[in-house]
């Protein structure tokens, strides 16, 4: 298994408070994602914990893209990966935020 | 006549997700979890083996509202791991059996998905099945009504089929399976002349809901549906099978009668022509429907 | 010195009369079969031993492999899909010496192997309909050995629903003066239909086993995922209701079976139901009955047929191609033309594409071909006859106004960023130039070229390469939906904006697609057991993909 993490700075308000939110499921090429408000006012934390080693680059890239598409100020993002490739990790992203903030 | 109205416009039990299959069963909203993701109570074993956990180590456990009564209700993801039984996911099962015991409410909903013991848990695994079973004798002793709901792709195997005959009653769809020894397993220990895994439709014939009615052992077969398995919840909460010695001793001598009457048989295809049921080839085929119609009078109910 | 104008009518004679001593009459005796072949054949032969994508003369092949290679050797084979382990055998054996073929897709590692070893000479890798085309050229088969289902007394060969490539290969060799032996399934006095005149046939045999046909178009619908049902969404709203797409073709794959089960739903929420997918060259898709009882689908020309369809095909005649006898008659050069000329578009997946479109599947270890794929993703540049799709796509290609304008079909290549073991399907140079150069092959083998390709539709959006006007800009689109690969990630997000605002790169979000309706449940079909319902219980799954 290999863990990453990454903290960036997010502009605009903080996402709401609401109860944390799962989507997916941890089976082969695929994943799930936990969204929590527990992260740093005006910043986003995301943890990923993958089978898959070596693809750190991609992920940054892919969590990178994610956060510009959403509000994600105050979320931690924590996420169990088994080896799920880049468009279900994208796919399961924008499913958690949505599912977090309400809206099915 | 054409298949325009047979287009899927039911919400398929097998291709939900544990939480969707939950959250569907449950009067809507009222679900609340015990022990949820957020509080990351996962498998230490997995962990040390450097394999993927999940949040919920494969099990949703929680109390909710069925048609207005408070039930807890259990549900086990199939796709992680095969729904094998770990030792954190056992003993969220069991706590939640245990808890039922204390709490008392209308009855435990437990929506089985597992091939059975976790392989990778060894004895922490098999030692949690074993305590679901207790858990879940105990709770029926005290009073609390269990129902075993099966239909997920992973089917109900190894201890997991064990603790689902433990239960009151049982609802099943044609999609879900009950066993013990899973279909691989018997091909690779007793040959595939005594069981062909590859051959699915011999597997469901023998595994599966239809089957498993008609012997007894499920007490309702519905359709592949959320609302057909929360409709079978509701009805078989009112249900309970006695508990006790009594129960056991006449339960073996109701399986002894069976066994002289059916054992010979080679096939589930003969074991329904034994049992009376006419055109019994054409079982498999046949919708839910006109499926109990045909085996009304052939199936074997238990008390 | 005068010539003699009939020496091949000669020589059949003479071998006919070898024949004879083995096989007085027509019909010969499965276990003479071998002799039968050391009888007619001599060494260094043409011979086309039927292989196509899905029936295979296996019988036949088998007894050729058994010949006394002292007696028959250096043979020529001709044949669409080496497929058999028995066709390995032959030249292994030195039965044969020479192969042109189109796909081989079992006996691809085999076949790489034999070359290796120079046990092989692979004469060239073609597209069916090439093939066929060469039957009557320069590749006429001196000796033909195919597949039918039955046949009657006189010879006269029903082939029925699995008909394929047969007709073709029995035309170019019995007008010839070749020699044509069948293997058919049963003998009967009263076939439902003639395909092939027994006048064309020499030699009938009964196979002491049925040939077996795999179900290779068979997708199940469980199978089908989330990202094809998003890709799906995108193909039906971004380019068949965009262009007008009535006439097409789609290439085998989970991809493009979540396309047709898509078509009830989401295409009839769009309402194009009407106005696109209405006419096919496609064999019977058990994926495709959804849109035809939806009434989306006029009609169906089949390469050859599918395991379990054949019930559900003889009950929609108005919709399939059948005999009088009420079965399918499939014809695999037939659809393959239908597939070049009358189809507006061919919509396919591909293991690997580079910066100029080019896509390819061949990988370094395998000598796989390509089977119809070249033919149906080409633009036919000798089509005449307009439709609006042809048209609009001309005019998106055409760089300069005053040039004269033409029609131009539209190929899609269908495909994810990743493959398994993330894999990049995007690369900057195939591996085809590899496999060239280790197999001695004149030039790598390209699927479907890059200029013939018009759209490439990934999750990530859909890429216009018939609004590039450079390389660079088709570099560019490319890349902008080759996602996190490295192929992607050296994008210009500047050049890809641009190009987004042009309409050369269009995300989900650019053509109103709501990704999170991208789940399965969208799909009209989930299961076998929904298709065999849409069917009304015609539809007969085979084994494997019944749990019932």
């Amino acid at each position: 298994m290999e863990t990453l993490s990454f903290e960036f700075p997010c502009p605009g308000p903080d996402a709401p408070r609401a109860a944390p939110a799962l989507v997916g499921v941890v089976a082969s090429g695929n994943l799930e994602v936990l969204v929590e408000p527990t992260a740093p006012p005006g910043r986003c934390r995301v943890v990923v914990s993958t089978s898959a080693r070596g693809f750190g680059e991609i992920w940054e890239a892919v969590v990178r893209d994610f956060a510009r598409r959403h509000a994600v100020s105050g979320l931690s993002i924590s996420v169990n990966d088994a080896g799920a490739t880049p468009a279900v990790v994208s796919l399961r992203l924008d499913q958690a935020v949505e599912e977090y903030l309400g809206r099915p | 006549m054409t298949g325009v109205e047979s287009r899927p416009a039911r919400a398929s039990f097998r291709e939900a997700t544990a939480r969707r299959r939950l959250a569907a069963v449950l009067d809507p909203g009222s679900f609340r979890e015990i022990l949820p993701p957020s509080e990351r109570v996962t498998s230490p074993h997995l962990a040390a083996l450097d394999q993927p956990v999940a949040f919920d180590d494969g099990a949703i456990v929680g109390e909710g509202l069925l048609g207005g009564q408070k039930v807890f209700a259990a549900a086990q993801e199939g796709a992680f791991l095969g729904g094998a039984v770990g030792e954190v996911h056992g003993a969220k099962l069991a706590g939640l059996l245990s808890r039922a015991e204390r709490e008392r409410p209308a009855g435990v909903l437990l929506l089985l998905d597992s091939g059975g013991v976790r392989l990778q848990e060894a004895n922490a695994g098999l030692l949690a099945v074993s305590e679901v079973m207790r858990a879940v004798l105990s709770a029926r002793s005290s009073g609390v009504p269990v129902v075993a709901l099966i239909g997920g792709g992973w089917g109900c195997f190894g201890g997991m089929g064990i603790v689902a005959r433990c239960c009151d009653a049982v609802a099943m769809s044609e999609e879900g399976r009950l066993g013990i020894t899973g279909p691989e397993v018997l091909e690779t220990t007793k040959g595939v002349e005594e069981l062909d895994a590859s051959d699915r439709a011999l597997v469901w014939r023998t595994y599966g809901g239809k089957h498993r009615y008609l012997l007894g052992e499920a007490d309702r077969l519905v359709e592949d549906d959320v609302a057909a398995f929360r409709a079978a919840a509701l009805d078989l909460l009112g249900r309970r099978r006695e508990v006790g010695l009594g129960a056991l001793d006449a339960a073996h001598r109701r399986l002894a009668a069976r066994l002289f009457e059916l054992g010979a048989c080679a096939d589930a295809t003969e074991v329904w022509a034994r049992a009376g049921v006419p055109e019994p080839a054409r079982l498999p085929v046949l919708e839910v429907g006109e499926f109990l119609r045909a085996v009304a009078s052939a199936r074997r109910g238990e008390p | 010195m005068t010539r003699s104008w009939d020496t091949a009518r000669r020589a059949r004679a003479a071998r006919l009369a070898r024949a004879r001593a083995v096989s007085p009459g027509r019909w010969a005796e499965p276990g003479r079969a071998t002799a039968l072949l050391e009888a007619l054949l001599e060494p260094g032969d043409r011979v086309c031993l039927e292989g196509d994508n899905q029936k295979q003369a296996d019988f036949l092949a088998r007894s050729l492999a058994a010949v006394d290679p002292a007696r028959v050797h250096g043979l020529h084979l001709v044949l669409s899909v080496l497929a058999l382990p028995e066709h390995v055998e032959l030249f292994e054996k030195g039965i044969a010496r020479r192969v042109d073929f189109s796909f081989s897709g079992p006996q691809s590692v085999r076949l790489a192997r034999l070359a290796g070893a120079g046990q092989i000479e692979i004469g060239a890798i073609h597209t069916y309909l090439e093939l066929y085309a060469r039957y009557f050229v320069d590749l006429t088969p001196r000796v033909a050995l195919v597949a039918a289902q039955a046949a009657d007394a006189e010879g006269n060969l029903y082939t029925g629903p699995n008909t394929e490539d047969t007709p073709a290969i029995v035309e170019a060799t019995a007008f010839r003066d070749g020699i044509v032996v069948a293997q058919v399934n049963e003998r009967s006095d009263r076939l439902p239909r003639v395909d092939i005149p027994g006048g064309w046939v020499d030699f009938v045999v009964q196979s002491p086993t049925p040939s077996a046909i795999e179900p290779l178009f068979t997708r199940d619908p469980a199978q089908v995922s989330e990202v094809q049902v998003l890709m799906a969404m995108m193909v039906v709203k971004g380019i068949y209701a965009e262009y007008g797409v009535d006439r097409l073709n789609h290439g085998i794959g989970f991809d493009t079976a979540a396309i047709e089960l898509v078509l009830p739903t989401y295409a009839e929420e769009l309402g194009l139901r009407g106005r696109i997918c209405g006419h096919w060259a496609l064999n019977p898709h058990p994926t495709l009955i959804p849109a035809i009882e939806s009434g989306f689908v006029r009609s169906v020309h089949a390469f050859g047929s599918e395991l379990g369809m054949e019930a559900y095909v003889a009950a929609r005649p108005d919709v399939f191609f059948t005999g009088r006898d009420g079965s399918l008659r499939s014809n695999r050069a037939f659809s393959q033309t239908a597939g070049h000329y009358a189809c507006d578009l061919f919509i396919g997946s591909t293991l690997q594409v580079d910066l100029a479109g080019n896509s390819s599947t061949a990988t370094r270890s395998r000598i796989a071909g390509f089977g119809g794929a070249p033919n149906m993703g080409a633009d036919a540049r000798g089509r005449r006859h307009p439709s609006p799709a042809w048209l609009r796509a001309g005019e998106e290609a055409r760089a300069d106004p005053g040039a004269i304008p033409r029609g131009r079909k539209l190929v899609v290549q269908l495909l994810e960023t990743f493959r398994e073991h993330m894999e990049p399907a995007f690369v900057e140079r195939l591996d085809a130039w590899d496999l060239a150069r280790s197999a001695g092959m004149a030039l790598p083998p390209v699927m479907v070229y890059g200029d013939d390709v018009t759209h490439v539709v990934t999750e990530e959006g859909i890429a216009n390469l018939l609004l590039c006007r450079t390389p660079e800009e088709r570099a560019e689109a490319i890349r902008g939906v080759a996602g996190y690969t490295p192929v992607g990630r050296g994008r210009s997000p500047a050049a890809v904006e641009n190009l987004r605002d042009r309409g050369i790169v269009r995300r989900p979000e650019d053509l109103g697609i709501d990704k999170r309706r991208a789940t399965r449940d969208l799909l009209a079909a989930r299961s076998v057991k929904d298709l065999v319902r849409w069917s009304g219980g015609l539809y007969d799954p085979p084994k494997r993909f019944r749990s019932w």
